[in-house]
């Protein structure tokens, strides 16, 4: 799994390609984590379109996430959910609780 | 069907997430259904890992697909069982339960994704290991034998994952 950030005016974007589960969830709380707690960025957005397989580590991640970004007042946004991912969400009735787009537009709109 | 015997090394569960993927396609489970039971088996493992063997890695795993004889469940058809073992100290029951997914927050949904995915989720104690035993069928259940699989999974008990 490879996690990277990019800036957009006042928004940060976390372009992730692979695989999250047990063995890197960990650093994709930590990215998010920091950016949120410790840079106070205003807008905060998952780019999910190259995440063919999240794990429920990988959820509690988005989750810590999400929680971060309402303690800040902050938004945590994802998009481009792949069937899996977004199965995951539905099953763990999640999807409705985080902000969810298709695309980089919309999310950054 | 396959036989696999790995370590408690995370960097192992993309392995076995493509050779599981890969055998319920070859099996004739639709792309959701294979993309379920690899997810269950993900999070098996996953629960193996960091509650089994506390995050020590090169621990010892085994997982092994048995294929289902159709004469077992006639209504059901054909189907994988997948067991899966490890030689960690006896699941204390408490840790080993679910919670309420109308709590937002982390952690506790590895058990919820087996149980929605399998037919059959069954563990126990045997031969100073955790056995794990998963079924899935390729038929889906008929309407009456919900309540079936609702008793399968309450005989369980609080031990399962």
């Amino acid at each position: 799994m490879q996690i990277s950030a990019r800036r957009i005016d006042n928004i940060t974007i976390f372009d992730v390609i692979g695989d999250i589960d047990l063995a890197n969830s960990p650093e994709v709380r930590k990215a998010l984590l920091k950016e949120l707690r410790e840079s106070r960025v205003p807008r905060v957005v998952m780019n999910m379109s190259r995440v063919r397989y999240i794990d429920s580590s990988g959820v509690a991640s988005l989750v810590e996430g999400l929680k971060a970004s309402r303690d800040v007042g902050s938004r945590f946004i994802l998009f481009g959910l792949s069937p899996s991912a977004r199965e995951v969400l539905q099953l763990s009735r999640l999807l409705k609780i985080f902000e969810v787009y298709e695309d980089e537009a919309q999310a950054i709109a | 069907m396959l036989k696999l015997d790995f370590r408690s090394d995370p960097s192992m569960l993309c392995v076995v997430r493509g050779a599981i993927e890969r055998l319920t396609e070859v099996t004739g489970f639709s792309a959701a259904d294979s993309r379920s039971i690899t997810r269950a088996v993900d999070e098996a493992i996953t629960n193996i890992m960091r509650h089994s063997y506390k995050n020590h890695p090169g621990k010892e795993i085994v997982l092994q697909v048995l294929r289902l004889k159709p004469s077992a469940r006639p209504d059901r058809g054909d189907g994988l069982v997948f067991l899966l073992c490890d030689r960690g100290p006896a699941v204390d029951p408490a840790k080993m339960q679910g919670r309420p997914l109308d709590e937002i927050k982390p952690g506790g949904l590895g058990l919820h994704f087996i149980r929605q995915s399998m037919d059959i989720v069954e563990f126990k104690r045997a031969r100073g290991g955790n056995l794990l035993r998963l079924v899935k069928y390729l038929q889906p259940a008929a309407q009456p034998e919900a309540g079936k699989r609702r008793e399968a999974l309450a005989d369980l008990g609080p031990t399962n994952r």
